[in-house]
C-alpha cells in the first residue's frame, strides 16, 4: 500500500506537463475493486470508472452506471430494416416494374416476408455493432488512462479505478489517500 | 484411459488456472515466434489445394460451365450440394455462439470463438458456389437490387432471391458477431505483443480498447442482442435454403418437413465439424485444460439428438412418399433406394443414422479418437444427404424422356476439395494470428473471478 507519485514535489517539474487526469488505484481481485468502488461511491465520488480485465456485472450497482440506450438504438436499427425491405420490394413489384403473373396480386406480400426478415436482421445487427462503439466512443486512438504505469494488465489480470480529475470532491492530496486506504496495491497519478 | 469412468462430471477448465495463466496460455499460441512444424505442414497443404481449387476456377471462367458434370436434366450437381454442404457446417458455430449464451450454457466459452471462425470460413466457402454457378459469375451483382439502365429488378417471389439476401446477412451477421467478441482480446494481444508492427495492428484492431466498466457494460448488451438477433438469424437461414427445394414442384423436393430437418441437418453436419476440428486443435496446442471431456461429450450429445432428428426427418420423407399417393414421389423413393445412385443412399443412411447411434455410450462420447471418427463420418453423411436430394430427385422427375444421370468431373472434385483446403488454409491463418479460444470469457471461469458471498446474492436477484 504505497503511494507512488510520479510528480516528485522537490524534483524541478518539467515545464510544459499536461494538467492531471486523475488517480489510478491498481488493484488485485475483482473483489477487492468492487469493494473500492463502492465506498469511492459512499465518499461522493462520481467521476470514475473501473477498468477490468473481463466484464463484472456487480461494477454496475457499485459504479451506479446508468443504463444503456443501447435496445433502443437496435430497435430502431431492425424497424428501418424491416420498413427498407418492404418498401423496396412493394415498389419494385407494384410502382417501377408491375408485372402480372396468372392474375395473381401485384403486392404479394406474403413472399416480401424472408427478405424482409434478413434485411430486419442485418440493419439491427448493423445497429448493435455501431451502436456500441459509437456510444463507447470508439475506435479512440488515445486516451489518458494508457498512461496509468502498468495498464497493460488490465487486460490480463489486474483491476483499476480512476477517480478524475474532474469529480467536484477531488483533491490530490485527500483522494490519494483514501484510495490508499482501500487496498490499492498502488496509487499514481496519470496525466491527461 | 483408465480416468475415464472415475468421474460424471468433468469441469469447463481445469483447476489450477488464474487470470494470468489463461491470459497468457492462450495469448502465447499467437504471440510466440515460433511457427510450429504441424502448423507449416498443415497450412501448406490447405494452400496447395487452394492452388488447385484456383486453377479449377480458372477453367471454368475460361472454358465455361460445361467443365462441370451438370447437364439437363441435372442442372444443379456439386456446385448446390457443397453450397448446402457449408453453409449447413457454418450453422454450428452460430448455434455455439448465440443460443447457447442465452441458455447460459457456460461450457460453450472455450469453443465457441473457433466454431464462429469456422462459420465465417465455411459460410465464405459456401458463398463461392453459387457464383461460380453462374455462368457468367462476373455479373454477380446482378444478383443484388440496383438502380440498372434496364430497370431491373431482382424477383421478390423467388426463393433464390430470398437466398442471396439470407447469405449475405448471415455471413454479414457472423462476421460482426465475431469482430465483436475479439475486441477485447485484441486488446489484450496489444498489450502483450512485443513487436512495434504487432503491437500497431492489434492495437488497430482492437480500436482503443481499454476495459472500462461503462464499456463493457454496453459491450455485454450488444454481445446479448446479437445473440437474440442471430438466433431466429440461423434458423432462418437454413429454412431459406430449404425453400430453394421445396418450393419447387419437383419429386423429393417439394416437402413441408424440409425446412426444420434442414436446420437440424445443418446444426448435426456443423457440430461433426466443430468436432472435427476440436479435437486434433486441443491435442496439438495442449489445450486440453480449456477445451475438456466435458465439451467433447456435450457436443457428442448434441449431435446425438441432432442425429435423431434428421433420422426422424429421413423417415418422415419416406413415409409421405408412400402417403402421398402420388407415383412420381412413390417412384423418386425407391429410384433413390434400388436406382443407380443406391450407394449414396445407403451410405447416407449407414453414416447418418447408424453411426451417431454408437454416441449412446459414454465410453465413446468420452474417447476423443472415437468422438473424431464419428464426427468425419457423419461430415461424409452429411455431404452424401445433399447429394442424394440434389441428384436423385433432378436426374428423373416426371417425364422418362427427360430422364439422365449425372457425374462430376475432376473440375468439380477439385474445385469442392479445394475449398476444403482454401477452409483449412483460412483456419490455420487464423489459429496463428487470432486467439483460437476467447481469453477474456476464459478470465471469467477461473476461481479468482469469484466474488463474496454478498456481491453473489445480489447477481441473483
Amino acid at each position: 500500500m504505497s503511494a507512488e507519485n510520479a510528480r516528485q514535489p522537490d524534483s524541478p517539474a518539467p515545464p510544459e506537463r499536461p494538467p492531471l487526469y486523475g488517480l489510478v488505484a491498481e488493484f488485485e481481485s475483482p473483489q477487492d475493486l468492487i469493494d473500492a468502488a463502492r465506498r469511492a461511491r459512499e465518499q461522493g465520488y462520481q467521476k470514475m470508472d473501473a477498468y477490468t480485465p473481463y466484464p463484472i456485472h456487480e461494477l454496475t450497482q457499485a459504479l451506479a452506471l446508468p443504463r444503456t440506450k443501447l435496445p433502443i438504438m437496435v430497435f430502431i436499427g431492425g424497424a428501418l430494416g424491416a420498413g427498407t425491405a418492404l418498401l423496396m420490394q412493394w415498389f419494385a413489384t407494384v410502382v417501377h416494374y408491375p408485372i402480372n403473373v396468372g392474375g395473381r396480386p401485384l403486392a404479394s406480400w406474403p413472399s416480401y416476408i424472408p427478405i424482409t426478415f434478413e434485411l430486419t436482421v442485418l440493419f439491427a445487427a448493423g445497429a448493435t455493432v455501431l451502436g456500441m462503439l459509437g456510444l463507447n466512443g470508439l475506435p479512440m486512438p488515445y486516451h489518458p488512462i494508457f498512461n496509468a504505469p502498468r495498464f497493460a494488465l488490465a487486460s490480463r489480470d489486474r483491476f483499476f479505478l480512476c477517480i478524475e480529475a474532474k469529480d467536484p470532491m477531488f483533491e490530490l492530496e485527500k483522494t490519494s489517500r483514501f484510495l490508499a486506504t482501500l487496498g490499492a496495491r498502488v496509487v499514481s497519478e496519470v496525466d491527461e | 484411459m483408465s480416468d475415464r469412468r472415475e468421474s460424471r462430471y468433468v469441469p469447463v477448465i481445469q483447476p489450477g488456472h488464474t487470470f494470468a495463466s489463461v491470459t497468457d496460455k492462450i495469448s502465447s499460441i499467437v504471440l510466440s515466434r515460433r511457427t510450429p512444424r504441424f502448423w507449416v505442414v498443415g497450412f501448406g497443404i490447405g494452400f496447395a489445394l487452394t492452388l488447385g481449387m484456383l486453377y479449377a476456377i480458372g477453367v471454368l471462367f475460361f472454358r465455361g460451365i460445361g467443365v462441370w458434370g451438370v447437364n439437363q436434366p441435372v442442372g444443379w450437381g456439386f456446385a448446390i450440394v457443397n453450397f448446402v454442404w457449408w453453409i449447413g457446417i457454418g450453422h454450428a458455430g452460430t448455434l455455439i455462439s448465440a443460443i447457447l449464451l442465452l441458455l447460459r450454457q457456460e461450457w460453450r466459452t472455450s469453443i465457441n470463438r473457433f466454431a464462429e471462425a469456422m462459420t465465417l470460413f465455411a459460410v465464405a466457402q459456401a458463398g463461392l458456389y453459387p457464383i461460380l454457378h453462374l455462368g457468367r459469375p462476373w455479373l454477380a451483382y446482378w444478383l443484388l437490387p440496383y438502380p440498372n439502365t434496364m430497370a431491373l429488378w431482382p424477383q421478390w417471389r423467388s426463393p433464390l432471391v430470398w437466398d442471396v439476401f439470407a447469405v449475405s446477412t448471415y455471413a454479414t451477421v457472423s462476421l460482426l458477431f465475431w469482430y465483436v467478441g475479439l475486441i477485447p482480446d485484441l486488446a489484450t494481444l496489444r498489450d502483450r505483443a512485443r513487436k512495434k508492427t504487432a503491437q500497431i495492428i492489434y492495437g488497430m484492431l482492437a480500436m482503443g480498447w481499454r476495459g472500462s466498466a461503462m464499456h463493457w457494460h454496453r459491450y455485454e448488451m450488444a454481445y446479448l442482442l446479437l445473440a437474440g438477433i442471430a438466433t431466429p438469424l440461423v434458423v432462418s437461414v437454413h429454412t431459406v435454403v430449404s425453400f430453394d427445394f421445396t418450393i419447387g414442384i419437383i419429386p423429393g423436393w417439394h416437402s413441408t418437413i424440409f425446412p426444420p430437418y434442414f436446420v437440424a441437418g445443418a446444426i448435426y453436419g456443423g457440430f461433426a465439424m466443430v468436432l472435427t476440428i476440436a479435437i486434433p486443435l486441443r491435442s496439438l496446442y495442449h489445450l486440453e485444460d480449456f477445451v475438456t471431456l466435458r465439451h467433447l461429450r456435450n457436443m457428442a450429445k448434441i449431435l446425438l439428438a441432432t442425429g435423431l432428428i434428421v433420422g426422424y426427418g429421413y423417415m418422415i420423407e419416406i413415409f409421405m412418399s408412400w402417403y402421398s399417393g402420388s407415383p412420381y414421389e412413390k417412384y423418386m423413393t425407391w429410384n433413390r433406394m434400388t436406382g443407380p445412385y443406391w450407394p449414396a443412399f445407403w451410405g447416407l443412411m449407414l453414416c447418418n443414422i447408424v453411426t451417431p447411434q454408437f454416441l449412446w455410450f459414454r465410453a465413446i462420447r468420452s474417447s476423443p479418437l472415437g468422438l473424431w471418427i464419428i464426427a468425419l463420418i457423419v461430415n461424409v453423411g452429411m455431404w452424401l444427404e445433399r447429394f442424394v436430394i440434389v441428384v436423385t430427385s433432378l436426374h428423373r422427375d416426371f417425364l422418362p424422356s427427360s430422364w439422365g444421370m449425372y457425374f462430376p468431373t475432376k473440375f468439380d472434385w477439385m474445385t469442392y476439395v479445394g475449398t476444403i483446403g482454401f477452409f483449412v488454409a483460412l483456419f490455420f491463418l487464423f489459429i496463428r494470428f487470432l486467439p483460437m479460444i476467447s481469453i477474456f470469457e476464459m478470465r471469467t471461469l477461473v476461481p479468482e473471478a469469484e466474488l463474496a458471498p454478498a456481491d453473489a446474492e445480489r447477481k441473483e436477484q
